[in-house]
Order: structure tokens, then sequence, then C-alpha cells
């Protein structure tokens, strides 16, 4: 201890007061100010570029899900199209159908009605031809049976008999 | 033998530039005439080259040569008040022979140190080992303020141009790059950890006195550099400047711990008044010692491995203890970064008590460490 009092010199002790004030008030003007501002600037610019990058990305993220989006709307729409006119199609084919039946049922039903009617008249015909005929074939045989009296009421008995089987 | 000498010598002088070790080559003329003389002799001369490179002088000495009382390097110019100032070269007391007289006084140099004596030149030893003689007022730019003054400059001149680099571009360059780093260390891990939010104010203290601890280590170490912190006026100063920034920076909370320290008892906030303002001084005080000592150790170390070789002599021992010292100037470089970060640290400390808001739990200042 008396070597350590022996040993302290007010001469260093003032001089190195004075250095080390000078020095800490030079160097807060000069060197920590201005260093530590810069890197005070510097990480607040790094931090805002990170925060930048981190919102760029959120945003691309945000983007993205958005074309997601849209690209399941838009597919879902086209399936949506594609299904009405699936279904269209379908309509229409079953429409035609019934319509192409109808049509040929109309046109069997109008065959049907206009050979029927043909039919009739040709009936109809046949049978005045044939009452024609049976008269021309009844005149030629009345003309011969009429010669004679008992084949003329022979005639008329059948004729009675056909009539009541008729 | 000789050829021995030489080997040891090459390597002392090696380490004479490493370990800042002005030795002198005495041992290169002397003939191996009686050992244990010569043992003793050398063991003498290491002691007071050790006790002398310890203490501060008036001299910026690179090297020395005791047997012809020969110095190389430079005297430093002595201002000392005396019934008014006096300056003269430190040459005139050619390194303790003479007695200076100026203005009818008498001056002796002895030890580093200054003495009024009368024309004789004679000093009285007192008691303690210490000359009894009055010591006059000396402001004399020493060894350790000439040095101090250098890195001073240095360390303004290497800032100041870091900081004009971040005015063009965003990063540092050069030294900076080392720097900066460090910077940034002692803000946000040691100012910024400690203090907590207001730590700006005291940002420049903290950087100031790490750098200023930082280099005056590290030039203790290189080659005619002097051991500044490991004088224990400059460590004084260093711990009394943290005291009084504490104080300054001391809030009603830390202030009504010291005198009335809340939730006890009052007998015991009587009985805790003494004990607390001992705590605010032991604080610089522990700082002012560790780092002392510290670096005085570092340098008593190196130069006691260095010093062995000369005792012993022999080429084992010499390339053994050369090993040694490089291995204590490595722990010298770990220590010189370790102390400037354990001052630094603890100034933050106790920064960070003075200024620390009233809590609401019991958990409070009183674990700071003062070893």
């Amino acid at each position: 201890m008396e070597k350590l009092i022996n040993d302290f010199s007010f001469g260093l002790f003032f001089f190195q007061l004075g250095i080390v004030i000078i020095l800490i008030l030079l160097l807060k003007k000069y060197a920590w100010g201005p260093i530590l501002s810069a890197i005070d600037n510097r990480e607040e610019g790094i931090r805002k570029a990170l925060e930048a990058a981190e919102s760029a990305r959120l945003e691309m993220e945000n983007l993205k899900s958005d074309n997601e989006k849209l690209m399941q709307e838009a597919r879902e729409e086209r399936d949506q199209l594609l299904k009405e006119a699936r279904e269209i199609k379908q309509n229409m084919i079953a429409e035609a159908s019934t319509e192409a039946e109808e049509k040929a049922n109309d046109m069997i039903a109008k065959a049907k009605a206009a050979i029927q009617a043909e039919k009739q008249t040709a009936m109809a015909d046949i049978q005045a031809q044939m009452a024609d005929l049976s008269i021309e074939i009844a005149e030629k045989m009345v003309k011969s049976e009429l010669s004679n009296k008992d084949k003329q009421m022979q005639l008329v008995d059948n004729m009675l008999k056909e009539v009541e089987l008729n | 033998m000789r050829k021995k000498n030489i080997l040891s010598l090459l390597v002392v002088g090696f380490l004479a530039l490493v370990f800042n070790f002005s030795f002198a080559q005495e041992n290169a003329d002397q003939e191996a005439g009686e050992p244990i003389d010569e043992k003793e002799e050398v063991k003498e001369e290491i002691e007071e080259a050790v006790d002398l490179n310890l203490l501060d002088s008036h001299y910026f000495t690179l090297f020395s040569d005791e047997e012809a009382n020969k110095h190389y390097g430079f005297a430093l110019p002595v201002i000392i008040y005396d019934e008014g100032v006096k300056i003269f070269s430190a040459a005139e007391f050619d390194h303790g022979n003479k007695v200076v007289e100026k203005d009818g006084k008498h001056y002796v140099y002895h030890n580093s140190k200054i003495y009024s004596t009368d024309a004789s030149g004679e000093l009285i030893i007192g008691d303690n080992g210490f000359p009894t003689n009055k010591k006059p007022l000396d402001f004399s730019i020493t060894r350790n303020v000439f040095v101090t003054i250098i890195t001073a400059i240095l360390i303004f001149f290497v800032f100041v141009s870091m900081a004009k680099t971040y005015k063009t571009q965003q990063l540092p360059k050069g030294i900076g790059r080392i720097l900066e780093p460090m910077i940034v260390f002692v803000r946000d891990d040691i100012a910024k950890e400690s203090i907590g939010p207001k730590y700006y104010k005291y940002v420049n203290f903290l950087l100031t006195i790490f750098f200023l601890i930082l280099f005056l280590n590290l030039f203790g170490l290189v080659p005619f550099g002097a051991n500044v912190t490991g004088s224990i006026t400059v460590t004084v100063v260093l711990a009394l400047l943290t005291f009084f920034v504490t104080q300054f920076a001391g809030n009603k909370n830390y202030w009504k711990h010291i005198f009335w320290f809340p939730d006890v008892h009052p007998i015991v906030k009587i009985i805790l008044i003494p004990i607390e303002i001992l705590g605010m001084l032991t604080k610089p005080f522990s700082l002012m010692i560790r780092l002392f000592a510290n670096m005085t150790a570092g340098q008593v170390m190196g130069m006691s491995f260095i010093g062995f070789i000369f005792i012993f002599k022999t080429w084992v021992a010499g390339v053994g203890f050369f090993g040694f010292s490089i291995f204590i100037g490595v722990l010298g470089l770990v220590v010189a970064f370790l102390q400037a970060y354990i001052f630094t640290l603890l100034s933050a400390l106790y920064i960070a008590a003075a200024v620390e808001e009233e809590h609401t739990s019991e958990e409070d200042t009183e674990e700071l460490p003062i070893v």
C-alpha cells in the first residue's frame, strides 16, 4: 500500500484526467456521434429492407392465392358451362327425338287414315262393281230363268230364303 | 559458454522487443568467473529492471546498458512547481546521476521520482524504504503521459477517420471493419444490455474508456510501449471518472437506496447508511485495483520469465522460458481485451444501478459484483 501511495503521481493524475476528459468530449463530437448514427441508420435501413422484403413476399403470396382463386373460379365456370352445354344437348336430343316420334306417329296415323280411306273407296268401288256385275249376272240369269214359270217361283223362293237368311 | 550467452542474448533481444523489456546487454562481455556472485548480481539486476520498468519514468528509454550507464532513447520534459514553474529536460538528471540546480533549489532523480535536496543531493531514506525528502509538484510529461497522449491522438484519428468513411459509404473499411463490431458490442452487449433504454447518454463515456483502456493495455504489450494501465494513478483516474459519472447519473431511487433503504426497519435503515456509502466507494475502488493488478501482474510475469533465462543461463531454460514468455504474452493479449471489457461492463452496471427506476419486486441492485 505504501508503495502504491508512493507511486501515485499528482502530475500524472492531472494529465491523465485532462486527456481522458478531452478525449471523451472530442470523440463524442467527432467519432461516436457520426459512427453510431451511421450504424443506427444502416440498421434502420436493413430493418426497413427486411420489412419491405417481407411485405413483398406477403403480397406475392396474396397475388398467388388470388391467381389460384381466379383459376379455380374459371375452372368452375368452365365446368358449369360444360355441364349446361351437355344438358342443353341432351335436352335438344330428347326434344328432337320426341318431335320426330310425334311426327312419325302423325305421319303413320295420317298414312293409316289415308290407307283406310283408300281402302274404303276401293271397297266401295269393288262393291259397286260387284253389285253391277251381280246385277248383270242376275239380269242374265233372270232373263234365262224367267223363261219358265216354275223356275221363276223357285227363284223367288230361293231369294226369299236368302233374304231371310240374311 | 560464450556461444550459449550469444544464443540466450538473441532470444532475449527478441523478447525485449516483444515484451518491452529494456534489459541491458551486460552479459555479453562477462566471463564466467564466480558463478554464485554472478547469479546473485543478475538476480538483483533483474529485480531492479522489473521494478523500474513498472514505474513511470521521465525518460523514454528504448534500450539501456546499465554497465556502461548508457541509455538509448530520449529524455522527456520535466515540469515542476516549487515556488514557481520550472521546465527543463530530464536529460539534466542524467538518469539520477546528477543533482540539478534550478533557481537556487536542488533536485535529485530517484526511482522515477523527483525529490528536493540540498546541494549534495543526499536523500534521507525513511523507515518505509522511501526517501522522506520533500517532493515538488511534478507535472512532467512522463513516459505514461507521453504514451497516453500518443494513444489518445491515435484513437482520435483512427475513429474520426472511421467516422468519415461512413459519409461516403454505408459499410466501414480498413481498420473500421475490426472496430465496428467492437463498437456495436460495447453499445449493444454492454451499454444497452446493462443500462437499458437510457443507454445513449452513457455510451460515449463507455466507448471512450473501453477503447482507451484497450489501446493502453495493448500499448503495454508492444515494444517500446509503456505499461500505462499498470500505473495506479491511471486506474485511479479511470475509476474516479466512473464514480462521478455514476453519481451524476444517480436518480431519486438510487439516492433513496443509499440514505434511506426502503422496506426495512428504521434501525436497519440507519445501519445501512454507512454500508451503502461504503459500497458506493468500493465499487470504483475495485475497478481501480482490478485493472492495476491485472496489468501489473501480466507485466511482472512476462519480465520474470525472461529474467529466468538470465538466471539459469542454459540452452534448455532459454528455449523453455522463451516459450513461457510467449505464452504469457498471448495471455497478456487476452487479458488486455478482457480487462477493458470488464472495466467497461462493470462501469455500465454501476451506471445501470444508478439510473434504475424503482422496482416493485425485492430483487434489486444489490447483487452487483464488486469483486
